[in-house]
């Protein structure tokens, strides 16, 4: 949904040597630009949708048909029924009793409810808490671990923060080549081990970062599903083996959510979070037209903060989650 | 999330439970509870819409005949329509053409596409002795072609070399040159993932295609997939003539349900599913399995179908409870079960129902002799008092005699159901999980003739 970016990633790609941090600053400090082109990018969903919000909401009545269509906005934006029905309840209850009867001020309502409900989620990381400061990611497969991690390597450097890169998915196919050729992109170092376990080189990354005074430790770990249940076993011993190298850490542990997934994301986040105790979420693939609804049935049934948005593949691609953005994205 | 949907599915045939006929306001409420089911399952809204409205069509036009309840019959159509809607059977892959045979894998990021063109190198090197070659049009993706080439070597068919400073139309005319200098037989072309909505990308593939004319294009798709799996799945249609579809981590627990929107929107066979990162982790497609699995019953809904005709699943849930919290089974719980398996439509029709092993076991049940000696334990229990069928043994003689007189049989018969009990209880003791089937083996085991 947030489809320009990818565009401008490409761009960026073209020329991936030397990132000039001002265009980092550019991007993440121009928010209402920022918010044009998240709504130029929705437009493109709203026509694959066969659907314009503008004209559901453009005046008129408030009527059940008004409600449905209000349905079928919630509900194929993967927000469930559980957080849709939750949703539609508390928007009726306020227009009864505010007496509204026109269907603009059904939008603000419904916009204004949904952001009392994943606001609290718009929780800042705070990477200068320690130091390093070791942030360990989790995930199913394929969900954007190891690019998230190339780009978090990219948004800590723009801050003035060193990095380095723990290569802790010791079992898919080039996995480890994947994370060094993000190393490179942003000349950090990278851990690896050839073969090896991953909590052995999770201990490595920061015992060296602690030997180098670098900022952020970044750890990649192997997707892997919650039935997955020796694998599961298997990250619980990588952040035991973290603790070990320095005891408050992991001090951010992050589920990286991928948007095209629908209500088994909630489970996921379930799952990990007992299996890790999650800190943060990293929601990736807004640039699709997939718009990662889940996020308010996790802000419902089980609250973590969501750190991060990635809206593409490149360096560059990752963003603040801002509730207020997120918002105007899908309704304006 | 699992028992969540069968407690709905199973909330709707209570609901209807009763009812001679299905009419059009007693199965709204019910087809709105299986539409919220497969909502649940992620199927696709506009997909839901369609296929309520088909069921509905379905059933309010169908008799409900012998001894089905209305609720049955609404489930049968539910799964009928559901496992039609999945195709009818399971499709091969099609290699019918002049060598090489060329598939081309096309999907979303992350999908499994990859992975999946090592797995089917395997298949078909291992099951058809065929001679694969693969090749990366992945220029994008950090390591992609890295990853295609180790997959090779893993099992083993060869890697045609490719650079990521290349363009992906190169490196595809340059590996069908290869493939037919060298006689492969089957020519595997592994591409970059990509957005439905990225028109350059798909662009690309669609030019791809027209190079490689490949025999099958399969779109991957992750079985975790929500709501978009609609828009993805129409756009790909859309820029390519697809020929199969490919569910891929289908060892997770999501439902399922983008199958049924891929289906629904393409047309196209689904033809394996991914069970696994490693190499070996690929099946071929049931559809029937996959019906069951979105409508969350696992592979005896047939049985649970049946069994929902009387079981009173929050009776047995009761029970199971009780037996986890150590507190025991008592004659109290014995009966309830019996009942429940006379609404059931007797043992002897139940068994025939349950697959394999316990099947197996019910090969050599006289089902009438079963019946009436149930019959009789249930007169025997009536006898007694609340007391005595909670706490069984403070029957001593004068009691059994007491209770078999109340009930027309002998205190022969008494003793005899009062140590089958005994040993019953032992039995539940040991399971962990009151499941109905368990439960079953427990009754199995104590019920004369059996
Ligand atoms: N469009 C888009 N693609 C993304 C985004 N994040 C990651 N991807 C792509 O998703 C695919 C998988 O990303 P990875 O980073 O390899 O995912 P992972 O979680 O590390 O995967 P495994 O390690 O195999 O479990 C790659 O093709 C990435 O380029 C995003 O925000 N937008
Ligand atoms: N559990 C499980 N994991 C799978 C399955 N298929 C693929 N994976 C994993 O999913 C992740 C992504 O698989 P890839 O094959 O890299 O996906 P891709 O579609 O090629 O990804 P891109 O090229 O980045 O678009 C990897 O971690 C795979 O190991 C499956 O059936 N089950
Ligand atoms: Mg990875
Ligand atoms: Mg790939």
């Amino acid at each position: 949904m947030f489809s320009f970016f990818k565009k401008k990633s490409e761009n960026q790609i073209d020329q991936p040597t030397n990132p000039t941090p001002e265009l980092v600053q550019d991007a993440v400090e121009s928010p209402r630009s920022w918010t044009e082109r998240l709504k130029s990018g929705l437009a493109k969903t709203r026509n694959k949708l066969g659907k314009n919000l503008a004209s559901l909401f453009g005046g008129g009545q408030i009527d059940e048909d008004l409600y449905e269509e209000l349905e079928t906005v919630l509900l194929t934006a993967d927000m469930g029924v559980d957080a849709t029905e939750h949703l539609l309840r508390e928007v009726r209850e306020r227009v009864t009793l505010r007496g509204l009867k026109d269907s603009a001020e059904l939008k603000e309502t419904l916009k204004s409810v949904l952001f009392e409900l994943i606001s609290p989620l718009e929780v800042p990381l705070e990477p200068r808490a320690a130091t390093p400061f070791v942030i360990m990611m989790a995930g199913v497969n394929g969900a954007g671990k190891t690019t998230s991690i190339g780009k978090l390597a990219k948004y800590f450097q723009s801050q003035g923060l060193s990095v380095l890169l723990a290569a802790g998915d010791t079992f898919r196919a080039a996995a480890r080549e994947q994370l060094i050729e993000w190393g490179e992109r942003n000349n950090v170092t990278v851990i690896a081990q050839q073969g090896g376990d991953a909590a052995a080189v999770c201990f490595d990354a920061i015992n060296s970062a602690k030997a180098r005074g670098i900022d952020i430790v970044l750890a990649d770990t192997a997707g892997r599903l919650p039935t997955q249940l020796h694998l599961m076993e298997e990250i619980r011993k990588v952040k035991r083996v973290i603790q070990k190298a320095i005891p408050d850490a992991p001090h951010e542990v992050v589920l990286v959510l991928d948007a095209n997934i629908g209500q088994n994301a909630l489970n996921q986040v379930k799952v990990f979070d007992e299996a890790l105790g999650l800190t943060g979420l990293i929601l990736t693939k807004l640039d699709g037209t997939a718009k990662g609804g889940i996020i308010a049935a996790i802000a419902k049934q089980h609250p973590v903060p969501l750190r991060f948005i990635g809206v593409g593949e490149g360096l560059d691609d990752l963003r603040p989650f801002s509730a207020r953005e997120y918002i105007d994205a899908l309704f304006d | 999330m699992l028992d969540n949907l069968s407690n709905r599915l199973s909330g709707v045939v209570k609901s209807l439970r009763g009812q001679a006929r299905l009419s059009e306001t007693n199965i709204t409420d019910a087809l709105r509870e299986v539409r919220m089911a497969l909502l649940e399952a992620d199927v696709a809204l506009p997909v839901v819409k369609t296929f309520i409205a088909e069921v509905k069509q379905r059933a309010l036009g169908q008799e409900v005949i012998g001894s089905l309840t209305p609720g049955q019959a609404l489930i049968g159509v539910v799964n009928e329509e559901l496992t039609r809607l999945m195709g009818e059977h399971n499709d091969a892959l099609n290699l019918a053409a002049v060598p090489p045979a060329i598939i081309l894998m096309a999907g979303l990021q992350g999908a499994g596409k990859t992975t999946t063109v090592g797995k089917l190198a395997k298949l078909l090197k291992e099951t058809q002795k065929k001679k694969v070659l693969v090749v990366s049009a992945d220029v994008y993706r950090p390591a992609a072609i890295e990853q295609l080439k180790m997959l090779a070597e893993q099992v083993g068919v060869e890697w045609f070399p490719s650079d990521a400073s290349q363009q992906p139309d190169a490196i595809a005319r340059a590996a069908v040159d290869y493939a037919k200098r060298h006689y492969f037989d089957v020519l595997m072309v592994d591409t970059a993932g990509r957005l439905a909505i990225d028109e350059a990308m798909m662009q690309e593939i669609k030019t791809l295609h027209a190079t490689l004319n490949p025999i099958e294009t399969l779109f991957v798709v992750d079985a975790m997939q929500g709501q978009d799996a609609v828009h993805t799945a129409q756009a790909f249609n859309e820029a390519l003539p697809l020929t199969g579809v490919i569910l891929t981590k289908m060892d997770g627990d999501a439902r399922g349900g983008a199958a049924l929107s891929v289906r629904h929107i393409t047309g196209k066979p689904i033809k394996f599913i991914g069970v696994g990162e490693k190499t070996t982790g690929i099946e071929p497609f049931h559809p029937e399995r996959m019906a069951s699995r979105i409508l969350g019953m696992g592979d005896v809904l047939s049985l649970i179908e049946d069994v929902q005709k009387g079981i009173d699943q929050e009776e047995a849930a009761r029970v199971a409870k009780k037996l986890k919290s150590g507190k025991g089974f008592d004659l109290e719980d014995f009966k309830a079960q019996m009942q429940q398996m006379k609404k059931m439509g007797g043992m002897s029709n139940l068994m025939e129902k349950m697959p394999g092993q316990i099947g197996q076991m019910a090969k050599g049940i006289q089902g009438a002799e079963a019946e009436k000696s149930m019959a009789r334990i249930e007169a025997i229990i009536n006898s007694m008092t609340p007391l005595e069928r909670r706490k069984p043994e403070v029957i001593k003689a004068s009691r059994k005699r007491r209770i078999a007189a109340g009930s027309g049989t002998s205190v022969q018969e008494v003793n005899r159901l009062l140590n089958q009990f005994e040993q019953t209880q032992k039995l539940m003791k040991q399971f962990s999980k009151g499941g109905l089937m368990k439960m079953m083996r427990g009754m199995k085991g104590m019920m004369p003739g059996m």
